[in-house]
């Protein structure tokens, strides 16, 4: 219990410090910007306090705002998957989520797959709809919104794979 | 009394979910409002240390490109200061304890850039100690960066040209006429300029400098050159798209320029 919670705790830290430092200045193609702290609300444990959760997930996204100067867009964004996370639990994974015996590091490929891509694309759609917050720019929402999120997929698979030991 | 309660309790996560996302998007809506986006803001000790730790390894990698860029500088206000010298053999030599310079330029150094969002926002490593203040004017030696939005003690949060809140009074170098330079969040090089009325003469490559109407710039600081412009729906008007002098995704040191007079402009138009 003890060490999960120090890992949790260095996992928040860690994804805050990689995101603002070097996953906030790649600008692939110019305006493309992997995000890959909510790895951190990915893989939070499934029988982690709600409130807690939200509270924590909320201070993730705050200061991923105070950094890159976004006002409260990543905050509304992290509240969102957080309070919606069940949802996506129960829908991939179904009866192992009811007795709460999933654990996401010995899942199948295809169910994390399935996971990582709910969970992603909906971060980034409300994420990018309130960053640009304007409905004339509908296009160039789902545009950044496409091709950011099979940006952040990929990566964030890449990172689910490497660090694998690590979690369990 | 009990019901209400129990309510409560039954769906406290539910609440919580509600309190927090309103949080959320009241700093959302206030950082698209110019001029209200002061709660959460990089220029604080925290986003500031880590910004200038991760620039003091970064900033090397830049410094052929500086020196070069200071090179031309200087090269350029050289031959400047050659032919003043010329002129001032023949003119009068002008008192300068009596003579008070409207203007002060401070050096900063950007330690955060950004350019691929709609609203960009630069933070520079200067701050109220050394009297940095909102309102002031952000240059490089080639051209208008942005504005001083928000200060602390030792770091200010500039508004770019790139931020779609951002207005800037700019006009023609070869005639009076002016508008307002504004982004469309498109391209990082183009700015558009607006209501520049339709007898204005224009045409692609003319240069477009700050006006000196507000007290944030004087006048003629450069902005770019125009390479497209088109007349409005209503035919009063000329839409200009200006290619920047700045390449804002390559930007080192600026300098933060102090209009002396500012306070006693601005009290005579109150």
């Amino acid at each position: 219990m003890n060490k999960d919670t120090l890992s949790n705790i260095t996992r928040f830290i860690a994804l805050i410090f990689v995101q603002v430092s070097i996953l906030n200045h790649i600008n692939f193609l110019g305006f493309l910007n992997p995000y890959i702290y909510i790895i951190f609300i990915l893989l939070a444990p499934i029988n982690i306090n709600r409130s807690l959760f939200l509270v924590l997930s909320f201070i993730l996204g705050l200061t991923i705002d105070m950094f890159g100067d976004s006002g409260g867009v990543h905050a509304a964004a992290c509240v969102i998957i957080a309070f919606f996370r069940p949802v996506a639990l129960g829908s991939v994974f179904g009866l192992s989520y009811e007795f709460q015996t999933v654990k996401l590091s010995n899942a199948g490929l295809g169910e994390r797959f399935a996971y990582v891509i709910i969970m992603v694309l909906t971060h980034h759609i409300v994420l990018f709809s309130l960053e640009i917050f304007n409905f004339s720019h509908i296009i160039l929402i789902l545009k950044k919104t496409l091709f950011s999120s099979i940006f952040s997929i990929v990566i964030t698979m890449l990172v689910l794979v490497l660090f694998r030991k690590n979690d369990s | 009394m009990q019901q209400i309660i129990n309510f409560l309790i039954r769906n406290k996560h539910f609440l919580l979910f509600l309190l927090l996302l309103l949080i959320s998007l009241v700093f959302t809506i206030q950082s698209h409002s110019y001029h209200k986006s002061k709660f959460i803001s990089s220029a604080n000790f925290l986003s500031g240390g880590v910004y200038s730790w991760q620039h003091s390894i970064t900033d090397y990698f830049g410094l052929r490109q500086e020196n070069i860029r200071l090179l031309e500088e200087n090269e350029r206000l050289h031959n400047q200061l050659k032919s003043i010298q010329i002129d001032s053999a023949t003119t009068k030599f002008v008192d300068t304890t009596s003579f008070k310079t409207p203007y002060k330029y401070t050096k900063a150094r950007i330690i955060k850039n950004d350019y691929s969002k709609i609203d960009n926002y630069i933070l520079i490593n200067k701050g109220e100690k050394d009297s940095i203040f909102p309102d002031m004017g952000i240059i490089t030696d080639k051209g208008i960066i942005g504005i001083v939005e928000n200060t602390s003690k030792n770091y200010s949060r500039v508004i770019s040209i790139l931020n779609s809140n951002s207005r800037i009074s700019a006009g023609l170098k070869k005639s009076n006429q002016f508008g307002s330079l504004m982004w469309n969040g498109k391209d990082p090089n183009i700015v558009q300029l607006e209501t520049i009325p339709r007898q204005a003469n224009i045409k692609e490559g003319d240069t477009i400098i700050t006006n000196g109407r507000s007290t944030i710039f004087p006048r003629g600081i450069g902005i770019g050159t125009i390479i497209h412009y088109e007349l409005n729906q209503n035919k009063s008007y000329y839409q200009i798209d200006i290619k920047l002098f700045n390449d804002m995704s390559n930007i080192g040191f600026v300098y933060a320029i102090q209009s002396n007079d500012a306070t006693e402009i601005k009290s005579l138009e109150k």
